[in-house]
């Protein structure tokens, strides 16, 4: 079976001390952003899209399954969230907990279905379940349809930092993202991160060694559905509002295009790659549906000519790890 | 790639950091038109609100006493989340002081929410719902053109004191379609009519089809289009097809603009009914501002009332402006002023902006002529009743708006 | 609950309606996948174009509908063999996810270019006039333009199946998705029949763009909900056979036909709600092989 991702870096010349001084340099980076004068509102949410991605990356990078139908997970955090702060009001950090449960309890149901076809057929399962996902919110109740829920209050974390000033939210943002991110870190590095990689190269094989892959494959989804969830509740807190934006299926594909453009099983690329499509649609935004049309012409370029992404093109030159 | 990410800070920061000092007192002003600028309102608000802010600002007469003012448009495509992420954006960076026009009602509310926090101006002509200067009103949003509860009042009691005393409702799953229903089913109870049922369909739908089934099997005299733009253009044109007016029951459009008659024919329009606040052909003001607007447009269409609305909305705002003698760039302090001013101009005539933003005028009942009647393009209405300002806008006694419980 | 019959039945055509679409479209997808081992995820766009074209024979050359039918697929299918040279030829040999994603991104460039000139709401496309108006059937009204498209995609339907299925050409094509070397060692050229093949699948999705141009006009975003739908078709029919893709289209239009008059709140949902049951019962699809 061949896979989405470049093996072209065996396992053993992974650096860990490189990966390392490029965490350290993104963190520093990211922690002096507001002192720059750049539009925080912008910032936070690439980091929201980054934890996404980074998410996402984790089960089709490392697990081989290309989820068509991630931004369910996006929707489900954030109504959850958002419904939460505003119709029960609680604090943040409760808020943040109901959406991941929402967003995991998700993960668990569509996950028992999804993983029972592989390849193509995973991709346009979990792409249908994300349609049923949507279609329920547009006429839940809770979720208001179209009209989204709105206004909501940011509130007080842990009842001492205000979430309504925007620097204290920033940091807030950049605390939830790197713990997400680490966490994925520590996921492909560990044993189970071992595991899934060498499901991802040949299943049979894992399956010959004792390996029940089937839960293997649960688990990633679920925890990558988890993670989604994440960054859904912390978007909330950015963007105030939680609509069927976050869980149409073309908010699915900017997350497909946001990893691939970053490179597939690579460690920061999710992050560099959401930053970049975020820039895009910013900087592009008076151009209408050109921003979609650019975006299309992307992804066909990455696919015929720049499969390994940005980073992992780096990576692959540099001969390092990122 | 901490390269890629610093070189791309850095034009972030470049981009971004050129934010303009524009602080208290000062006679610089930014309008940022809102709207569907490509989908199935675009028609009725889309780039002629623009033509119509432009016109607004030569007209003002204030750039010629030094003021400067600018106008930035966006399209929020119908989605409130993208439409407040811009008009954010807009007031943060862009130092936005006016949000104009803002059509579909949960764009609109969404919007609401943010001027007030952001102590901003929402100017809102397109929109429906009369939840804003209810429930939902904000001492930052005066709401100028029309709402539901005048459609309800025009076209639904029209249409239930001539005969049609059971409805059917095809409602746009959303704020708008939402506060038409239930203000028309408020109109119709009130005079003896009932309603038998209701449909929702998805906010730019193009198959009407098995929704018009479910209202044509409802056996309803009257089917209520709670919906507008493309989408009741669809319906009216998908119920022919259907045998639905020949089987005897009668269409009400809730919510037509000229563009969509426009966009049907007379063929099809012809003996509809319909509330406005403004046609161009009522009186020498109106055709006057129509004729140069017209001129201006690239399809060379007659201006519907909400791009009408987006004009005389900030018309009233630049007296104000004039008023006060500069921008106090203070939301809520220019909105108040603007209250205290009645509003008056060639195109609604006299009115004034009540304590809970609704600003009152006439409004209109209208029928739809026959292709005989009409003398040549746009000329599509004929005048049935002046509905006097104070029946077409909720009374003040009857606003919920926590405005005014001081 | 009382079934009020011409509802029942106009609900019913509704949905027959829709079932040719899925029909059209997923054959359409089988037929692809069967070639190129491609899910073409530009199919809905494919079909989109080819309502447009309808559209600028009739706007541009005064051609009506009646030709629209012959041209716009045929016009299509060239369109869609031409991307099948240059860009998805390039894919043989690599994961098949990667045709997903070009097929994805095409899809993305071709509805936003559409969408940049005919903005997101709908252009009107007329009934032809030898198809306008209704009959009553005494139990409902049937509008006759909608009888026509439910009988003419049957029609198409079949005679696809039998091109495969019961022809010499179909039977290299057959034998060529099996085991293309040896289809190769008898002389025949395997490229080319894929490029063909790529096109006969766009033109059936075209064909489909311009049947439904007079019912749901001619919209930019018109084939992108509709091919997830498909999706889920497909995955409920399986992409084994031909046969299997057509009458899975038509059944799941008919389900949802009566969804819509016996629970219309669930009409949007109901297809995806099938695939998931039949996913839990036989992964596999009502048809299909395992993969």
């Amino acid at each position: 079976m061949s896979a989405l991702t470049d093996d072209s870096i065996p396992t053993a010349r992974r650096s860990y001390s490189d990966e390392m001084v490029a965490f350290v340099l993104m963190t520093a980076l990211l922690v002096v952003v507001p002192f720059t004068g750049v539009y925080p509102f912008f910032v936070m949410q690439g980091l929201c899209f980054a934890l996404l991605a980074c998410a996402f990356n984790l089960l089709v990078g490392y697990g081989g399954l290309l989820s068509f139908g991630h931004a369910m997970f996006l929707g489900t955090a954030g109504y959850f969230t958002a419904h939460a702060l505003k119709v029960w009001g609680v604090s943040p950090e409760l808020g943040i907990i109901v959406g991941i449960l929402g967003a995991a309890g998700l993960a668990v149901i569509t996950g028992l279905i999804a993983i029972r076809r592989l390849g193509i057929y995973f991709a346009m399962i979990t792409l249908a379940l994300s349609q049923l996902v949507y279609f329920i919110y547009l006429q839940t109740p809770f979720t208001h349809g179209e009209d989204g829920i709105q206004g909501i209050p940011q509130g007080k974390m842990f009842g001492i930092f205000d979430l309504s000033q925007p620097t204290t939210l920033y940091y807030v943002i950049l605390i939830g993202f790197l713990l997400g991110f680490l966490l994925i870190y520590r996921a492909i590095n560990s044993p189970f991160g071992e595991v899934l990689k060498s499901i991802r190269e040949n299943e049979q094989r894992a399956i010959s060694l004792g390996y029940k892959t089937d839960q293997y494959k649960l688990l990633a989804y679920i925890l990558s559905g988890t993670l989604a969830g994440f960054a859904g509740s912390l978007k909330v807190f950015v963007a105030q509002n939680a609509s069927l934006t976050d869980v149409h299926w073309t908010m699915s594909g900017e997350i497909v295009l946001m990893t691939l453009v970053g490179g597939l099983g690579t460690v920061f690329g999710p992050v560099v790659g959401a930053f970049v499509i975020i820039a895009m649609q910013q900087y592009l935004a008076g151009f209408g549906q050109w921003v979609t049309v650019i975006q299309g012409l992307v992804f066909v370029v990455c696919v015929l000519t720049f499969r390994r992404g940005i980073i992992g093109e780096l990576a692959h030159y540099f001969r390092r790890s990122l | 790639m901490n390269k890629k990410i610093a070189a791309f800070l850095l034009g972030t920061t470049v981009a971004f950091g050129a934010i303009s000092g524009a602080m208290a007192g000062d006679k610089v002003v930014k309008i940022g038109v809102l709207n569907d600028q490509s989908g199935l309102y675009a028609d009725l608000a889309g780039p002629g609100s623009v033509i119509a802010a432009q016109m607004a600002i030569e007209d003002s007469g204030l750039t010629k006493k030094g003021w400067k003012i600018d106008v930035i448009s966006g399209d929020h495509q119908n989605k409130p989340d993208i439409g407040v992420n811009l008009a954010r954006q807009w007031i943060d960076v862009d130092k936005v002081d006016v949000i104009a026009d803002v059509p579909t009602s949960s764009v609109a509310l969404a919007v609401n929410n943010l001027v007030k926090e952001k102590n901003s101006i929402l100017l809102d002509s397109g929109a429906g719902t009369s939840d804003l200067t209810n429930s939902q009103c904000t001492p930052n949003t005066i709401h100028w053109t029309y709402d539901t509860y005048t459609l309800a009042h025009g076209t639904g009691s029209a249409l239930t004191k001539s005969g049609g005393n059971t409805w059917f409702f095809l409602t746009a799953d959303y704020a708008f379609g939402t506060a038409l229903e239930r203000d028309t089913t408020a109109a119709v109870n009130a005079l003896g009519g009932k309603v038998v049922g209701s449909v929702k369909h998805p906010l730019n739908t193009a198959d009407f089809s098995s929704f018009l089934l479910q209202a044509q099997a409802s056996k309803a005299k009257v089917i209520g289009l709670a919906n507008a733009g493309g989408d009741t253009v669809n319906s009216i044109k998908q119920a022919s097809e259907f045998g639905i007016v020949k089987g005897g029951q009668k269409l009400a459009a809730l919510l037509m603009f000229i563009s969509d008659v426009h966009a049907l024919g007379l063929n099809v329009a012809n003996g509809l009914n319909m509330t406005e606040t403004f046609y161009w052909d009522l009186n020498d003001g109106t055709r006057a501002f129509s004729k140069r607007f017209q001129e201006r447009m690239k399809n060379k269409a007659m201006p519907t009332m909400v791009q009408a609305g987006v004009y005389s909305s900030l018309i009233h705002y630049f007296k104000t402006l004039d008023k006060l003698g500069e921008n106090p760039h203070d939301g809520a302090k220019v909105v108040a002023a603007m209250k205290e001013i009645p509003s008056d101009d060639p195109l609604f005539g006299k009115g004034k902006i009540e304590p809970n933003g609704r600003n009152i005028h006439d409004a209109y009942l209208f029928e739809v002529k026959s292709t005989s009647e009409s003398k040549g393009p746009w000329d599509y209405y004929k005048l049935v009743a002046t509905i006097p300002a104070s029946e077409a806008f909720t009374p003040l006694d009857k606003s919920t708006c926590p405005l005014l419980k001081k | 609950m009382s079934i009020n019959l011409q509802a029942l039945s106009a609900q019913l055509l509704v949905g027959l309606i829709n079932g040719s679409f899925y029909a059209l479209l997923s054959l359409g997808l089988a037929v692809i996948f069967g070639m190129l081992n491609i899910i073409n995820f530009a199919h809905g766009a494919l079909y989109m174009m080819g309502a447009f074209c309808a559209y600028f024979l009739l706007n541009g050359l005064g051609l009506s509908y009646w030709p629209a039918l012959i041209i716009a697929p045929i016009a299509v299918g060239i369109f869609g063999m031409i991307l099948e040279r240059t860009m998805l030829k390039w894919l043989t040999g690599l994961d098949h996810l990667y045709g997903l994603l070009l097929t994805f991104g095409l899809a993305l460039i071709i509805q936003g270019i559409f969408q940049n000139y005919f903005g997101s709401s709908g252009l009107p496309y007329a009934i032809p006039d030898q198809l306008k108006g209704g009959m009553n059937l005494g139990f409902m009204f049937l509008p006759i333009y909608r009888g026509w498209v439910v009988i003419f995609s049957l029609v198409v339907c079949l005679l696809t199946w039998y091109l495969i299925e019961r022809t010499q050409l179909g039977a290299y094509l057959r034998a060529a998705t099996e085991n293309p070397t040896l289809v190769r060692a008898f002389g025949i050229n395997v490229p080319r029949m894929i490029t063909l093949t790529y096109g006969l699948g766009v033109g059936l999705a075209a064909l489909a763009g311009v049947l439904s141009a007079p019912i749901n006009q001619v919209r930019p975003l018109m084939g992108s909900d509709l091919i997830i739908v498909v999706f889920a078709v497909v995955v409920i029919g399986g992409m084994g056979s031909i046969m299997g893709s057509i009458i899975t289209g038509f059944s799941l239009g008919i389900i949802e036909g009566l969804t819509k008059y016996f629970y219309p709140e669930a009409s949007n949902t109901v297809v995806f709600v099938l695939m998931v049951l039949v996913l839990l019962v036989k992964p596999a699809g009502l048809t299909g092989r395992a993969t």
